[in-house]
């Protein structure tokens, strides 16, 4: 399971974790995130997110 | 045919850029700006030190690489003297520049009160990529740092700054930390937050004067009520004023930001406003989440479909992790109250009017979890 950080805000979606408010489920790979999603704090799609090990 | 001409390389003019080019690859655009044109995220400035980045670290892409990337003209360096709505025209130092569609990207200003003292030229403030390399230069080799203002901007630098091992002094007259945005306990939270990364507090006083340190180490700031805090570096990080003045002085309308209607128009034809300089039907906005749905509106409209910028909830998250804030302001003049729940650091309040209906919010801690089940329960902004 990866990270992935928003390079715009520093929003982190966490595959482990997903985001079920959002209907994301835990366990949801970065690829099968829907590609019209945005993140929830700063509203960039996807291509402003960048894998981060932490 | 005449490009489309965006001033201004934030986060604004070039996510505008960048969503236009996903509808229109061949429109000529041209950006001009008076920074270097790197691209960069500006809420990452307050991160850079716990991050450790440095400025070079957090330019995302050279002008260079932008103007490859979106296919578009960057012109750096520029500083725009006027613009003639009635020829579509930007006059420059000593050129000028025919526009199909101008896009006003200016951002804003920081905005300090006026100080006395011989070293108020030395005073910082950090808004732009530039800026915060000058003041991560000047931070070197040096241990503390005197910050004035205790908003947003000034919370997140403490946070950060705490976070790089310097010694941080804050001054905020208005009695606690994000007094405009939080309810009291929730000011009181992020102020324990702070205080036990060692931050100390100024609250009450306002800054009168900067000087440099007699003894010839640093400077010293002066308060009104007397006290005298020495520190090496000084921040000002009271507040942000929209750029509007280029916009004034074309006869654009203007009120606290220039004025645009839901389509991101401004008073004058092809000519259009968007992100921290805007103020789009009364909401000025200075925050990424509304830009990002003005950039994709707006990217709309300039590919020939006139499109209205819509604003959901507009959660505002506050990079402390010292004690972690979201808050979502209500409607400014709104009726009715706070309903505040605290359990140590941990502070829930929601703001209901007076039918009982969820308007506004603000969490800290653990409760910040509690967002996005809150924003399902809250109206829309500008629907």
């Amino acid at each position: 399971m990866k990270k992935w950080e928003c390079v715009v805000c520093g929003f982190i979606y966490d595959e482990e974790e997903g985001l079920p408010e959002e209907g994301i489920e835990p366990g949801t790979k970065w690829e099968d995130v829907p590609e019209d999603w945005v993140c929830p704090d700063c509203g960039v799609g996807k291509e402003d997110f960048e894998m981060i090990e932490i | 045919m005449n490009p489309i001409v965006v001033i201004g390389s934030g986060l604004a003019g070039f996510n505008t850029v960048k969503e236009f080019r996903k509808l229109d690859k061949e429109t000529p655009v041209v950006v001009l700006t008076a920074d270097d044109g790197r691209n960069y995220s500006k809420p990452m400035l307050s991160t850079g030190f716990t991050k450790e980045k440095s400025a070079d670290d957090l330019a995302m892409a050279s002008p260079e690489q932008v103007a490859e990337q979106f296919n578009v003209t960057v012109r750096t360096g520029v500083h725009v003297a006027g613009i003639d709505t009635d020829r579509r025209r930007v006059l420059l130092p000593d050129d000028h520049l025919d526009y199909s569609a101008l896009v006003l990207a200016l951002g804003a200003d920081t905005w300090t009160p006026p100080l006395d003292g011989d070293a108020v030229g030395e005073v910082f403030s950090v808004n732009d990529l530039m800026d915060y390399g000058r003041f991560r230069q000047a931070l070197e080799g040096n241990k503390s740092v005197t910050i004035l203002g205790g908003g947003l901007i000034g919370c997140e630098f403490a946070n950060d700054l705490s976070n790089g091992g310097f010694q941080v002094s804050l001054v905020e007259p208005l009695g606690r930390c994000l007094p405009m945005l939080l309810p009291e306990a929730a000011s009181a939270a992020v102020g324990r937050g702070l205080e036990s990364l060692g931050v100390t507090f100024h609250f009450g006083p306002l800054a009168k004067a900067v000087h440099h340190n007699r003894n010839g180490q640093g400077l010293v700031t002066e308060l009104s009520d007397g006290t005298h805090l020495e520190s090496d570096v000084v921040l000002s990080a009271i507040g942000l004023r929209p750029r509007i003045d280029l916009a004034k002085d074309a006869g654009l309308r203007t009120n606290r930001g220039i004025l645009t209607d839901r389509t991101l128009r401004t008073s004058a034809p092809d000519v259009y406003a968007l992100g921290d300089c805007a103020e789009v039907e009364g909401h000025v906005l200075p925050y990424v989440l509304p830009l990002m749905a003005g950039a994709r509106a707006l990217a709309k409209t300039l590919a020939g479909e006139a499109t209205p910028v819509s604003y959901g909830v507009m959660p505002v998250t506050i990079k402390t992790p010292a004690c972690p804030v979201v808050v979502c302001p209500p409607p400014e003049e709104l009726e009715g109250e706070w309903d505040v729940q605290a359990d140590g650091n941990d502070v829930q309040a929601l703001f209901r009017d007076q039918e009982g209906a969820l308007r506004g919010y603000a969490l800290t801690g653990e409760a910040v979890k509690e967002k996005l089940k809150l924003n399902k329960e809250l109206p829309a902004l500008m629907p």
